[in-house]
């Protein structure tokens, strides 16, 4: 972070914070890259904040060391590692105007009239707020408060910009521009970015990485697609989105992959059955199943009957009961619900076998 | 949730006792004393005339304008920091600053005066103190003067700053110094640009508080500054129960009233009443 104008490498390791009794976050170590795009994805009070506030230093971690750019920077004040930051609820100065916000870092660092009021008109420019100079925030939007804060954190360089829920303010048309915005920005400056949110589409949308939060624990790190797709464990897989899952029984390898028993019909699954042998939860995204008539032999699927149907415009999403009663719901095409509603009885729901991953069975 | 009143009739409704008191106890009275003003010892505008010319009258007012503006900038300036310790210090500070910002209500005005007169007197603490460790060989004049009567009123009026400023100090947003010192800005600076502007509406009601109250002080003035540093308030009460001069005593207080109006009406201008508490 003491580099201006370059990425940041960030390492966290074992860090852990009490508040009295309480434990916010617990034993965390992640690599952040250079120039990354990194979110921390929890619940609240999963411990995504906290971390953030010890990146800023704002909070000392209670043990546990943090490096920037291989410097140790644990025991360093908040304004020393200068990272920028944007907060929710954006905390701009209310008593300074557009610009002398978004001039607040130079002047703390000295920088010349000139080359203040240049890179000011720059980043005012680039975010979009030519006009709007003079105006106090309160005279602004919310998506213009946004952007001011978005400008004053950027204008000095930091290494790395830390943005705390910026958009939970804003309705979904203006986030979803936002979103856009700041990914541009960060292609724009190449600076790493750690991104803290509690929604879970945004994580993805915007995310090289995710990281995912519960209880102060960081559950598992990585692409969207990996911890959508993969996820390690139960928490991950149901936050992340909808998930369906099926109990299984007899788990055991074959081949690259692994076989069990769904209510008495053999599937077969991609993922190894290393730590999940005998009884095991089969989980499948709901979009990833589909609706037959008949299960072709050596398919994936089981039978099931539709109970009831919700219209979300460009597709259907229809609840299932299987025969042993577990409960199903798919997203499938419009006819497709029509069809399987009317017949009133049985269909089959099918599957790709890579699709398909297991969960220990109980637990987390 | 339903309410059997109208806001606006509830609130009427409340106030209507105090309201009530305040017509009968000051208001009709007070229009007695501006009738005063135009008709003792004969009717005409004489009174006024004399508050132009009247040497005594024109000092006592420059005086307490003097007074009470020095009083304000102390009084405002050591209750900021006060305030800074019981809004944000820890909770062992807190107690602290609320112990010496409430002890006080709790003393009549007139044994605080008394109890200055006594530390700060020729052979009082201070100047014994003083004269004992050999530090000065003739006792300071530190009453019966006017920075006797600063002191005392100073003292008086802390405790009503504090209210306003930890009002707007108390409806700050951390986040945004926490900003400011993201940004790379140090305590000290952050303390300067961004928290102290940002109190400014409490800053500016707690002076106003504090000037306005300083202009109709007695008790203090009185005690403190031993008949030597007349303040308006003891004028009026010399011109109308001494001298007797109930005109010009009379004349002397509208044109307080007015002035003290003018000055609230602008302090409202500035900060909501609400902001005061």
């Amino acid at each position: 972070m003491q580099q201006p104008g370059r990425a940041a490498e960030i390492k966290a390791i074992g860090i852990g914070k009490s508040f009295g009794s309480f434990r916010a976050l617990d034993n965390l170590s992640l690599d952040i890259g250079r120039g990354e795009f990194l979110t921390l994805l929890g619940p609240s009070g999963s411990g995504k904040t906290t971390f953030l506030m010890i990146l800023a230093g704002f909070v000392p971690p209670t043990e546990g060391k943090l490096f920037s750019d291989g410097v140790d920077i644990t025991d360093r004040p908040a304004e020393q590692r200068a990272a920028g930051m944007v907060f929710q609820g954006y905390a701009l100065f209310p008593h300074m105007s557009v610009e002398a916000n978004i001039a607040f870092p130079l002047k703390v660092r000295k920088k010349s009239a000139a080359d203040i009021k240049r890179r000011v008109g720059e980043m005012i420019e680039r975010v979009g707020l030519k006009g709007h100079e003079k105006k106090l925030p309160a005279q602004l939007s919310g998506g213009q408060q946004q952007r001011v804060a978005l400008a004053r954190a950027l204008v000095f360089e930091p290494g790395v910009l830390l943005l705390d829920e910026p958009f939970s303010a804003l309705d979904k048309g203006l986030r979803g521009q936002m979103q856009a915005e700041m990914k541009r920005l960060h292609q724009e400056t190449g600076t790493t970015f750690v991104f803290v949110t509690h929604d879970q589409s945004e994580a993805l949308a915007l995310s090289s990485r995710v990281a995912i939060f519960n209880h102060g624990k960081l559950l598992q790190v990585g692409a969207p697609d990996e911890v959508y797709d993969r996820p390690d464990n139960r928490f991950v897989a149901e936050f992340l989105g909808e998930i369906n899952m099926l109990p299984l029984k007899g788990v055991e390898p074959a081949g690259n992959g692994s076989t069990g028993l769904c209510e008495d019909r053999t599937v077969s699954m991609r993922c190894k059955a290393e730590a999940v042998r005998g009884d095991a939860i089969l989980a499948i995204r709901p979009e990833y199943m589909s609706i037959s008539g008949e299960a072709a032999a050596g398919e994936n699927g089981i039978a099931a009957t539709a109970t009831n149907s919700t219209y979300l415009g460009a597709a259907t999403r229809l609840d299932l009961t299987t025969r042993q009663g577990a409960k199903v719901t798919v997203s499938v095409p419009n006819e497709v619900a029509a069809a399987a509603l009317s017949k009133g009885n049985s269909v089959w729901l099918t599957w790709p076998a890579e699709k398909g991953f297991l969960l220990p069975h109980g637990g987390q | 949730m339903r309410s059997y009143l109208s806001d606006r009739m509830g609130a009427a409704l409340l106030m209507a006792p105090l309201l009530l008191f305040l017509v009968l106890a000051y208001a009709w009275p007070f229009l007695g004393v501006v009738k005063w003003s135009f008709t003792l010892p004969t009717p005409g505008l004489g009174q006024y005339e004399a508050l132009l010319t009247d040497d005594l009258v024109q000092s006592v007012f420059i005086r307490t304008l003097r007074i009470a503006a020095v009083v304000t900038v102390v009084s405002v300036a050591a209750a900021y920091a006060i305030t800074v310790v019981w809004v944000r210090g820890t909770p062992a500070q807190r107690l602290i600053a609320e112990f010496c910002i409430l002890v006080p209500f709790w003393i009549s005005v007139l044994t605080r005066a008394f109890g200055w007169v006594a530390l700060l007197s020729n052979r009082g603490l201070i100047n014994t103190w003083l004269q004992a460790i050999g530090f000065i060989s003739e006792p300071l004049a530190l009453v019966r003067n006017e920075f006797g009567v600063i002191v005392g009123m100073t003292h008086f009026l802390i405790p009503f700053a504090v209210f306003p400023l930890a009002s707007a100090m108390r409806s700050l947003d951390d986040r945004v110094l926490l900003a400011a010192r993201g940004l790379g800005s140090s305590r000290m600076r952050t303390f300067w640009t961004v928290f102290v502007p940002m109190t400014r509406s409490g800053i500016i009601g707690a002076a106003m508080i504090v000037f306005v109250f300083s202009l109709g002080f007695f008790v203090t003035p009185a005690i403190l500054g031993g008949g030597r540093s007349v303040m308006i308030a003891e004028l009026i009460y010399l011109r109308i129960f001494q001298s007797p001069d109930w005109g010009l005593g009379a004349a002397i207080s509208v044109v307080l009233v007015l002035f003290v109006g003018a000055l609230m009406a602008l302090l409202f201008r500035y900060v909501r009443p609400k902001q005061l508490i």
